[in-house]
């Protein structure tokens, strides 16, 4: 019998809800190891670093790795796992376009080091002592991985086949793909795997989705009782499904909540922040800029609302820190 | 002190790059009303016409400042004359929110303007370019192609760090 089709699971600076999404594929999962070899999986299997280092280039056929890239460790496995694998898959908002970790590009390095190191309020560190890369004691040294000035979304590190989008990707679309990569049907390089189609078009409230919404102001979640029969903009609730993927169901939409965005945007989309900001604010009502300000000033914080799982990957990619000014 | 020189230096050499988007009804047609009469501008806008002003898209912008662009400036037909009825006022409610969210992520406001100017004033379209050119001159490049090259040079030097860690670990 020929050799089962190699599969490895890794992840980076993630939460571990990808890792969980694996496992609620629930009996699914017996399929999956039915099928394959599984190689890594250090959430859930006993594999080592270098188990997959003694393995020939290019012998595993799948490597899905979850999570964002911000450390040295993180890309140092990241590019060991491309080495080793035919196909990589970005699982995943982080690994897809960055993620909640790529909010932190809205601070630099030293910043996040002071505040976290110096600034907290629960810090006692009088002597202002920081991580160091190597520290040596009784003839031993160790190493920490270095922490880089930026999140990356994966394929800014490494090479990427193909995506799977979500926060995290469901069991549904988890096993389709595997269906797909098993069958030797590949999809064409650079693929997201979900429907190429807004989240509305795919919303069990579009009916009620008016073509002009008109706001006067846009309300939060917890500010207010939600309509569950209604769509969601149409109550002045900021919903990111007219600039996201579809392909998740509609699951934050059928609990009642607004989408945040996590499937990122369709291919037609560069910056999925830039088009949501687009689509909410030429549906203001108002016509002067007083006007229109005292609407937009309802939105506290554009960035981590419209940027939420994608800012690493937006046209911008992170904030211009004075720090990163100077050198430039 | 010698950063600043050396900043300096680049500068003599650095035109700011304004990219302006004006709409087909007015303000292109001010700026070639400009042109034929022979009012001098800066000559450091690059001018792309559009139907509208509401035509523009938010990721048109990020994209001209990711491409290297120092400043952006869109010119529309005055409040009430839009070709469209509603272009000019979607325009407006877009970028005062582009606006505020461009200064979160570290981009000045005097690199991004929204102006109306009707077909009739050229002398307008002269006096807001070269307004724009002295206010970003004074702020320096925003060079973000540069920059993107400079973040990702923490991920040049992989096999170095990776080796040489690995040489620590092994000592
Ligand atoms: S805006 Fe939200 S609630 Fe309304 S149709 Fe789109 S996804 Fe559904
Ligand atoms: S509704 Fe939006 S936030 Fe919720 S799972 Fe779907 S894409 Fe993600
Ligand atoms: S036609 Fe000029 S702004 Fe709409």
């Amino acid at each position: 019998m020929p050799d089962k089709p190699k599969v490895a699971f890794y992840w980076c600076a993630s939460c571990g809800g990808c890792e969980e999404s694996i496992v609620d594929l629930a009996e699914g999962i017996l399929d999956v190891v039915a099928a394959v070899d599984i190689v890594m999986w250090p959430v859930a299997m006993d594999f080592k670093k270098s188990d997959v280092a003694a393995m020939p280039d290019g012998s595993i056929l799948v490597a899905m790795i979850n999570g964002a890239i911000r450390t040295s460790e993180q890309e140092e496995m990241a590019k060991l796992l491309r080495r080793k694998s035919k196909i990589v898959i970005a699982y995943g908002s982080c690994a897809h376009t960055g993620g909640i970790p790529g909010l932190a590009n809205q601070f630099s390095r030293e910043q996040i080091l002071n505040y976290v190191y110096e600034q907290t309020p629960s810090t006692v560190n009088p002597e202002k002592t920081r991580p160091e890369l190597k520290f040596g004691t009784n003839g031993d040294s160790v190493t920490l991985p270095v922490f880089f000035d930026g999140v990356r979304s994966l394929d800014q590190v490494v090479e990427v086949e193909y995506y799977l989008p979500g926060c995290p990707p469901t069991p549904k679309l988890l096993s389709q793909a595997i269906e797909v990569l098993l069958s030797g049907k590949l999809p064409p390089k650079g693929a997201v795997l979900a429907p190429d189609i807004a989240l509305c078009d795919e919303c069990p409230k579009k009916d009620t989705k008016p073509n002009d919404l008109q706001f006067t102001e846009f309300k939060r979640a917890h500010w207010a009782q939600i309509d569950p029969a209604k769509c969601l903009l149409a109550q002045g609730f900021i919903c990111m499904g007219p600039a996201t993927r579809g392909g998740c169901g509609g699951q934050c939409i059928s609990g009642n909540m607004p989408c945040t965005g996590c499937f990122g945007p369709t291919s037609r989309v560069k910056d999925q922040g830039a088009k949501i900001l687009s689509a909410l604010a030429s549906q203001i009502l108002a016509k002067n800029e007083t006007e229109i300000d005292a609407t937009l000033g309802t939105i506290a914080d554009p960035i981590g609302t419209f940027y939420r799982y994608g800012l690493p990957a937006s046209l911008l990619r992170r904030k211009i820190n004075e720090e990163t000014k100077a050198n430039a | 002190m010698l950063s600043n020189l050396s900043q300096n230096t680049t500068n003599e050499k650095w035109e700011p790059k304004i990219v302006a988007f004006f709409c087909n009804w007015c303000t292109y047609t001010a700026a070639d009303l400009a042109g034929v009469s022979r009012l001098k501008h800066a000559p450091n806008a690059r001018i792309i016409r559009v139907m509208c002003s509401g035509r523009v898209d938010p990721q048109f912008i990020l994209d001209a400042f990711a491409k290297g662009a120092d400043g952006v400036l869109i010119g529309g037909c005055h409040p009430g004359d839009c070709h469209y009825m509603e272009g000019n006022y979607k325009a407006l409610r877009r970028m005062r929110l582009l606006h505020r969210m461009m200064y979160d992520m570290g981009i000045e406001k005097d690199r991004f303007r929204l102006e109306w100017i009707s077909a009739s004033e050229g002398e307008k379209v002269r006096t807001v370019i070269n307004d724009m050119v002295e206010k970003i001159r004074a702020l320096g490049p925003l060079g973000l192609p540069k920059r993107f090259v400079e973040w990702d040079k923490e991920m040049e030097s992989f096999e170095e760090r990776v080796l040489g860690k690995e040489e620590a670990v092994h000592a």
